[in-house]
């Protein structure tokens, strides 16, 4: 899997588990895949969905682009703007609000010196708000892809937070693999 | 501990590969099923063992089954809800991360009872991690004859595959997952027709939870009268519940029907009580939409019988004195606890949920929120707490799906029981609990 560009087509191992994925819907079914397609496409494509992305992924499924745009905007794990490198996702419901999640929230804000919905000046990290991430035994709970981070704390923050600048975390890899 | 059902092996090593799972007895509900019984055979069963749907209607299973169309060539669907999302509720992640078989011989069970040739599992998007697991465990069950053509030469034939969603949490209303899986927004659909007569790809569809059909393969082993033989009055067998919030020991538990609350919450085996030995104040019981309970009134009813986890003790005294057992996400809340922030959590968490399509629900939801924060943070009046029960009460039944409802109902009973505090918050102009 690529992260470098802002490629908007797949290659052949990822055309391959795509058509694997259509194949599992019936006959003329194919829009169904759109779900499974999209967070494929948005790993491939620095974490979020251009135009030209969601026209690829119409054309994939032989479906219109408005299909595609319609349920991109009402899903909201797809992005339909820039984001970081490493998007930090931290829930805030209840369950995790009981446990302490505004305390970590305003950590990450702090050291990273952004809000929610803002990506860091030199494009490593978003931070996003997230709601209920079923994981409520062991608020607070963080998201970073396909990681759930669960009973943060400050300190497990900054042990992260080290650990992803040094390692030049990408949240955006192939849900699938 | 009653862990008898579903979580009897989920401590052994190894469990979610099908070796391990096939050795401690796994799959041979499904041997036993595809040669002794008819589809017919197999719902009468589960009516018989008043299993009822897990993920927070309740409504019986087997009656969910009956109701499937069977008068026409149409294919017929069965999809599993793993789109957990309701707050407080953890424990189908467990089931999935942990036992991803018994979830698989379930569908097999179900699919084949209800004539199902292709069968979905729909997980909530955030879960790719258990996605892969399932996904894993699949493969296996291909690869050992339990899925694919012919199953143990018995002519019947399934295909089943994992569906992820796109972190909506209507997509667990079943309607909003049948179209979300036929690749939508994820809006509900107006009922009637049911999906047992049209439903994904306009054929009849049953949608059930996980925890329910993780049920299946032991009802199937042992029979309905085992089953029903556990619990109490028409709360029939076990129910998980995942415990969170300010208690000592969070996680998700085995309970039989008909345990006492206050032994659930106090006991060393469950809970373990209060954190820091603070008061308890205030229980969520079954998942943040259902109505929230004071102290006093979660752990007696209001005529003052100990109040026991079970789908009739926890409703009695109806919305005035009672709750439900929904889901088993029980959020419990220590004397710490502002019922204000508490509810405006929920009430943020369903206007970022609403799918948009009732004014009711859009409007309302984005309104009481703007009031809870006004109160909470003490700009409030005191005409602003009626106004909330008043938003609630009109949005409560005037939607398509119980969405509606599920914002309303902790908004009308937080008020209900903790009038007082929303008024303390007026008075002082400033929230009384926080530092």
């Amino acid at each position: 899997m690529q992260n470098n560009n802002n490629i908007t087509e797949f290659n052949t191992e990822t055309l391959v588990l795509v058509n694997r994925i259509i194949s599992r819907y019936p006959q003329g079914r194919q829009k169904s895949a759109i779900l499974p397609v999209l967070h494929i496409a948005q790993a491939e494509h620095k974490g979020w969905l251009s135009a030209e992305m969601m026209d690829y992924v119409a054309s994939l499924l032989g479906i219109q682009s408005i299909e595609v745009y319609e349920v991109a905007s009402f899903y909201s794990m797809f992005n339909l703007q820039p984001v970081g490198n490493c998007v930090i996702e931290v829930c805030q419901t209840g369950p995790c609000w009981l446990n302490g999640s505004e305390e970590i929230l305003a950590h990450f804000e702090k050291r990273l010196g952004i809000k929610p919905g803002e990506t860091t000046a030199d494009g490593q990290f978003s931070l996003k708000t997230v709601e209920c991430l079923a994981a409520c035994g062991n608020a607070p709970v963080i998201q970073v892809g396909t990681e759930y981070h669960e009973k943060m704390t400050t300190q497990k923050a900054d042990e992260l937070l080290e650990k992803w600048q040094v390692e030049n975390k990408c949240s955006h890899t192939n849900p699938y693999q | 501990m009653a862990k008898q059902i579903l979580l009897n092996n989920i401590d052994v090593l190894g469990l979610a590969s099908f070796e391990i799972y096939r050795k401690l007895g796994g799959y041979a509900a499904v041997e036993k099923t595809l040669k002794n019984y008819t589809p017919d055979q197999v719902t009468e069963e589960v009516k018989k063992s008043g299993l009822k749907g897990r993920g927070g209607a309740g409504f019986p299973a087997g009656m969910k089954w009956s109701f499937l169309d069977k008068s026409t060539n149409n294919p017929r669907y069965f999809v599993c809800n793993f789109d957990e999302s309701e707050p407080g509720t953890f424990k189908d992640r467990h089931i999935g991360q942990l036992n991803p078989h018994q979830l698989i011989e379930g569908m097999i069970l179900g699919s084949y009872t209800l004539g199902a040739r292709n069968s979905y599992i729909y997980i909530r998007g955030e879960l790719f991690y258990v996605l892969r697991i399932l996904e894993k465990a699949i493969d296996e069950a291909y690869r050992n004859g339990f899925l694919g053509e012919n199953i143990l030469g018995s002519g019947y034939s399934l295909d089943l595959s994992c569906h992820p969603g796109g972190g909506a949490y209507i997509c667990g209303e079943e309607t909003a997952l049948i179209e979300s899986l036929e690749g939508k927004r994820g809006n509900p659909r107006i009922k009637p027709p049911f999906p047992a007569i049209v439903g994904l790809y306009g054929c009849p569809t049953v949608v059930n939870n996980v925890e329910t059909i993780s049920n299946l393969p032991w009802i199937m082993n042992n029979g309905a009268d085992a089953y029903s033989a556990i619990g109490i009055g028409n709360s029939k067998g076990t129910k998980l519940i995942s415990a969170c919030g300010h208690i000592n020991k969070p996680g998700i538990y085995e309970i039989e029907l008909g345990l006492p609350v206050e032994e659930f919450i106090y006991s060393e085996e469950y809970c373990g009580g209060i954190r820091n030995g603070n008061q308890l104040k205030a229980v969520v019981a079954g998942g943040s939409s259902v109505p929230i309970l004071p102290a006093e009134l979660i752990l007696k009813t209001a005529k003052g019988e100990p109040r026991l986890m079970s789908y009739e003790s926890l409703a009695e005294g109806g919305f005035e004195t009672g709750t439900m057992l929904g889901s088993g996400g029980f959020i419990v809340m220590d004397e710490t606890t502002c019922m204000v922030k508490n509810l405006l959590t929920f009430v943020r968490f369903y206007h970022h949920e609403s799918c948009g399509q009732c004014s009711p629900c859009r409007e309302g939801t984005g309104w009481m929120e703007k009031i809870l924060q006004r109160i909470e943070n003490g700009q409030g009046s005191m005409k602003d707490i009626d106004l909330l029960a008043d938003i609630a009460k009109h949005i409560e039944g005037n939607t398509i799906c119980p969405l509606g409802d599920a914002a309303a109902w902790p908004v009308a009973s937080a008020i209900r029981h903790f009038r007082a505090e929303f008024e303390d918050h007026v008075k002082l102009q400033r929230c009384p609990l926080s530092k």
